[in-house]
């Protein structure tokens, strides 16, 4: 077989494909309920019912979302560049260490400085984290995939021993878990009585900025430049080096965000289960989002909904609630056919 | 203990040896992938996979070798939709290979949920022993550290010995290297590039799944979620520390092999007391960051590795 | 046409049609080539020659029309099967493996795949027959990254004579060969046929075809327009047949030559891979004037281009513009000194296939023209593309559409926009009408004249000498990261150049022509 360009794609060639991905998806996830012993449509409308079926309900997804807007968005940052950063995760959790260092009592101030502090300080570790295997790259040549993969683990490691150690809480009654967060490093509220904090609006605001820089700044038309065709950007004086370092930047601090916001508005202390891999998660959002920023904020949602709702569902009927990661992966992977079936024909000869 | 103790006691070679065997079968399916000229970043769900399908066989009732069988065949399937993603349609292989693992790893979570609903430790299952070589086994202290181990120990470096030669000395070997240089090379001589590369995936990925059930047929008897840790990444490291050349990369595992294994055995001397035992659990992934810088300059990287192959391309 | 009827033709193409959407690329194309003849097909790029031997190499299948070799026919769209039927082919762009070994590169695929050995020491003794059979020398234990490009060609050929081929299909072989590397080709290829070859010798160089080939096949839009045999033809009717209307001879008028530009002094890069560097180059080009380098492919031109476009720093030597010294060196220095650039691949560095038309045409301004304080100004860069669009007559549908989408030759006009837009002081046009069909070319050499009148230097780097000879004022020959002292236009032949080009140095007085 042989794939041919399309240079006219019709309307039907751009949306055929990904919805046939969509039912794709549904049917390997109806299999796997099958295989379970239960009735895929009842698991369907449970997953639905616990995602979005009830103000609570609707909450936790928002929650689940806020983070994933965060990594989602500093993966589509960076794969737009085709700087392939897995590590996230390690980010994510530099950015939640800063944040309870500053916040547990290194520095008193009233929350309308703290939290600002408390923000930029997780970007800058979060970025500080990224720079490492980025700079490998850009140097040794490095494969950066390998290199991020790897930190999580190392990082990972970081976190536990500093959770029994140094920042393990005096009154925690021995877990490994740090004090909690003053009243003054403490997100507040968006709805007064609303269980939904100022870190959803943050990641939504991110996703704008994110926007506008992508499609109006000089910055962000390099960074896409980078990312289709190097030779050319280099031939064309765009300085590569300077822009991955900046995507770097922008990306793992993006990921540290999703830590500070954690942190400071939901869980108010850091644990070693701070996040259910919200780092690899983000791949998925970036991915389903087409890379682009606001539709990370959709595919976050989306992603968070069918976590939250598959959570529910688990309790409900008793299918284990891996069948979430399993929609998504398969989602991500025949989404990526679908999105290569609108541009390219398959042809026999 | 001391560390002159450790170095010099046969058990510790004998840890060795068993930690580097996951490690070989893995890093040469990662291998043989690689040559061929795709990237397999599936190798770490792929391994879980396998840990899960062998010893829920065995547990279901199969013999040990079944085990491994389901476990190269279920390493196979996967391999196989990664290579019609990659291959044919030439999606890029970073993606794919990230929606595997996270594709495979989620399935097995699933599965194991599904056939085992309501344990809170996993059932165990008789693993394999440990198999004397006779006379060599006799022979003291090489015979205690290197002909006393499993089976699948010993197919492991067979194995490394069949891929060289494979490789090397066979002419479907070099077809498997001709496409991972220069696919055109391959077509242009009337051999189908898409079969040779798909076929080193899929055999290179059932390798992966037989290093994953190699830790819960023979080094551990029960499988837990987080038991692969990472591994399939590090295996990913040894290839290329390896060179991509079947020895070498045997080499690299028993090297790193012998680290984990002094590391493991360091932390209960005093210095183990002095420092926290999170430090000694990062040395192998900073092992594997540091040998991927100390061999970056290195230009034995296939040529075509991660150029997809679109024929007739214009 | 063959008259005698005793032996089946040795390759009939038989109403070959192939379709690609709304490109017709054959258009019933037959014709066969009868057995120890060299049968050469002519054409220009594009018309077809390509699709036609993927077809018979069953990498595409026909529409209609069916290929048989020693009167039997091939299953279309089977790769291997002319193969296996002893129709061997070397391409254009060598299909070697450079990290395996030239035995290894011509054992590929012709022992059985599920074979348990492979028999390395049978292929390197038959290798090593041939080689003495057709005075092709060739190492067989040699990696291939190791060799010229000269002995790259011959493994090549050795990989279809090791098949046994009775049938050699040669695509534009002397494209990368000195003229004296050609001509042993040739004397190869004669032995060939006296061996009882058939030859199928693809060109489009008249003087080449009109040396080798017996009978001739024009191409043009996919339709086969003629076949003559050597003795009933010339020159120029070929050039007609394969161009449809007669050529325009460029008139040349002399160019009042001005001050330095640019200049390189004793400019070394060191060599990477398979790539020459530059050694102690020195090049001076003056406003209003045009300079070619001419040379073989390989010999040091991508680095000299790399050079001048800002891409490497030299390891040695000064960059000099307009008397100035330069110190810092990137692409965007470059570019701020009025360096005007046409890479030699628009596909790969000189546009971004997924940005469209905009966004290419201000890849190198963005910054200095079209933004404030780091926001880009689109709407500018929209006007400024749509200027371009219509200043050089670029076919699209619009400023918006993806420059993957465009003709070759419409890409380049927008590079060649892009660049005299600008109103560069210095231009680097390197291969800059390769692949284009002969509107395209008449109008972007149109356009560099017209810059050099306007007061430009002007490189032009080529491999094609009727190109650099046409336009030139001086021509430089590269040969081994060496550059040759300059030849005034009139005393640049061919015999002069391919000397020079053939790697025999520089000394000495400029040799005549005889």
């Amino acid at each position: 077989m042989r794939l041919e360009p399309i240079s006219a794609p019709t309307p039907a060639r751009r949306i055929v494909p990904p919805v046939l991905a969509l039912v794709a998806t549904l049917v390997v996830t109806s299999v796997l309920v099958m295989i379970a012993g239960r009735a895929p449509g009842d698991v369907l409308r449970q997953i639905v019912i616990g995602a979005v079926g009830s103000k609570f309900a609707l909450l936790e997804t928002l929650n689940r979302t806020t983070p994933l807007i965060f990594t989602g968005l500093a993966v589509a940052v960076a794969f737009r560049a085709k700087l392939w950063n897995i590590g996230a995760e390690a980010q994510l959790y530099a950015g939640a260490v800063i944040t309870v260092i500053l916040g547990t009592g290194a520095m008193s101030a009233p929350s309308f400085v703290m939290l600002p502090v408390l923000a930029v300080a997780a970007f800058i570790a979060g970025a500080l984290i990224l720079l490492g295997p980025v700079i490998l790259k850009t140097r040794l040549g490095v494969d950066e995939v390998v290199t991020t993969l790897l930190f999580n683990f190392i990082f990972l490691l970081f976190v536990s021993f500093l959770l029994e150690g140094p920042l393990k809480d005096p009154m925690g009654m021995g877990w490994p878990k740090s004090a909690r967060m003053l009243p003054e490093g403490r997100l507040p509220r968006i709805f007064d009585g609303v269980r939904l904090h100022w870190g959803f609006g943050v990641a939504l605001i991110a996703a704008l900025v994110i926007w506008v820089m992508d499609a109006k700044s000089t910055l962000g038309f390099e960074m896409r430049a980078v990312g289709q065709n190097r030779d050319a950007a280099r031939f064309a004086g765009i300085p590569v080096t300077s822009v991955m370092i900046k995507t770097a930047v922008i990306s793992g601090g993006l990921a540290a965000l999703a830590g500070f916001s954690e942190v400071s508005g939901l869980k108010g202390s850091l644990t070693l289960d701070l996040s259910p891999g919200f780092g690899y998660t983000g791949i998925v959002v970036a991915m389903l989002a087409l890379l682009h920023p606001l539709g990370v904020v959709v595919a976050a949602f989306f992603v968070a909904a069918i976590f939250v709702g598959a959570d529910s569902m688990s309790r409900a009927i008793g299918v284990p609630s891996y069948i979430a990661d399993i929609m998504l992966a398969s989602a991500l992977l025949f989404m990526v056919l679908a999105i290569l079936l609108t541009k390219f024909r398959v042809r026999r000869d | 203990m001391d560390i002159l103790d450790i170095l010099f006691s046969a058990a510790f070679w004998a840890a060795t040896v068993r930690i580097a065997s996951p490690l070989i079968f893995a890093t040469l399916g990662e291998l043989l992938c690689e040559r061929a000229g795709v990237l397999n970043l599936g190798i770490e769900g792929i391994m879980v996979a396998g840990a899960f399908a062998g010893w829920i066989a065995v547990w279901a009732g199969l013999p040990l070798w079944g085990g491994v069988a389901v476990a190269f065949l279920v390493g196979a399937m996967l391999g196989g939709v990664h290579s019609v993603l990659s291959v044919p349609f030439g999606l890029s292989q970073h993606v794919v290979g990230i929606g595997m693992t996270l594709l495979a790893t989620s399935l097995t979570f699933y599965m194991y949920r599904v056939i085992l609903p309501e344990v809170s430790s996993p059932p165990k299952i008789t693993a394999f022993q440990p198999l004397d070589i006779p006379v060599l086994s006799d022979i003291p202290f090489f015979g205690a550290a290197l002909f006393s181990q499993t089976a699948l120990t010993y197919l492991a470096f067979l194995l490394a010995a069949v891929m060289a030669y494979v490789l090397y000395r066979t002419p479907l070997g070099l077809a498997v290297r001709a496409a991972g240089e220069r696919p055109e090379a391959v077509a242009t001589q009337g051999l189908s590039v898409t079969a040779i590369r798909m076929g080193a995936v899929i055999v290179g990925s059932g390798l992966m799944a037989i290093g994953g059930a190699f830790l819960t047929l023979s080094a551990f008897d029960s499988f837990f979620f987080e038991m692969v840790n990472g591994r399939g990444w590090i295996c990913i490291a040894l290839v290329v520390f390896g060179a991509w050349r079947p020895g070498k990369a045997v080499l690299g595992a028993l090297l790193f092999a012998a680290f984990d294994a002094f590391q493991i055995r360091l932390q209960q001397t005093p210095m183990g007391a002095f420092l926290p035992y999170q430090f000694f659990l990062m040395m192998p992934y900073i092992l594997s960051i540091l040998a991927l810088i100390v061999m970056s300059r290195r230009a034995d990287v296939p040529a075509a590795l991660m150029v997809p192959f679109n024929k007739g391309e214009r | 046409m063959a008259t005698t009827v005793q032996a089946p033709p040795a390759l009939c193409l038989a109403n070959i049609t192939k379709r690609f959407g709304s490109v017709l690329a054959n258009d019933d194309v037959s014709f066969d080539l009868n057995q120890g003849e060299v049968l050469a097909l002519l054409g220009e790029n594009g018309a077809g020659k390509t699709t036609l031997m993927n077809i018979l190499f069953g990498q595409y299948t026909a529409d209609t029309g069916s290929v048989s070799v020693f009167g039997e026919t091939l299953p279309p769209g089977k790769p291997g099967a002319a193969l296996r039927a002893g129709v061997g082919m070397v391409h254009q762009h060598f299909t070697l493996a450079a990290n395996l070994s030239v035995w290894e590169n011509i054992a590929l695929g012709t022992q059985g795949i599920g074979s348990f050995v492979l028999r390395s020491g049978q292929v390197r003794a038959k290798i090593r027959d041939l080689s003495a059979r057709f005075h092709l020398d060739v190492d067989p234990d040699a990696r291939v990254s190791t060799l010229s490009v000269g002995e790259q060609q011959r493994v090549e050929i050795l990989k279809a004579l090791y098949r046994d081929a009775r049938v050699l299909i040669l695509d534009e072989p002397t494209a990368v060969l000195t003229p004296q590397e050609a001509q042993d080709l040739f004397a190869t290829l004669r032995q060939a046929v006296e061996m009882g070859l058939s030859i199928i010798f693809i060109s489009h160089k008249l003087h080449e075809v009109m040396a080798l080939a017996d009978r001739i096949a024009v191409l043009r839009h996919g339709r086969l327009v003629a076949t003559r045999t050597r003795a009933e033809t010339n020159p120029d009717e070929l050039v007609s047949l394969m161009v449809g209307t007669a050529v325009d001879r460029h008139d040349y008028t002399p160019r009042t030559v001005g001050a330095p530009r640019l200049s390189l002094r004793n400019v070394s890069t060191p060599s990477t891979g398979t790539r020459f560097g530059l050694n102690n180059v020195s090049l001076t080009l003056h406003a209003g004037q045009i300079v070619g380098l001419a040379g073989v492919s390989g010999n040091g031109q991508a680095a000299l281009s790399d050079v001048i476009s800002g891409l490497i720093t030299p390891s040695g030597g000064d960059i000099g513009i307009a008397g100035q010294g330069i110190t810092e060196w990137s692409p965007r220095i470059a570019l701020s000194h009025g360096i005007g650039r046409i890479p030699e691949d628009r596909h790969k560095t000189g546009t971004i296939a997924d940005f469209d038309l905009t966004e290419n045409a201000v890849l190198e301004t963005y910054r200095d023209q079209f933004s404030r304080r780091g926001w880009i100004d689109w709407r500018g860069a929209r006007a400024h593309a749509e200027t371009l669009r219509e200043t050089y007559d670029v076919r699209t549908s619009g400023v918006d559409s993806r420059i993957r989408l465009l003709s070759g030759g419409n890409m380049q006009k927008l590079i060649l926009g892009r660049v005299l837009e600008q109103s560069p002081q210095i231009i680097l046009a390197n291969q800059p009408v390769r692949g284009l069909d002969i509107g395209a070319v008449t109008y972007v050499h149109r356009r560099l004249v017209e810059a050099a009148e306007n007061g430009a230097a002007v490189l032009l780097i080529s491999e094609d000498l009727d190109e650099v000879r046409k336009l030139s004022d001086v021509v430089h020959v590269i040969s081994d990261g060496r550059l040759s002292p300059p030849i005034p236009r009139d005393d640049a032949t061919p015999a002069v150049l391919g000397h020079w080009m053939a790697g025999n140095g520089f000394e000495g007085e400029v040799p005549h022509a005889s």
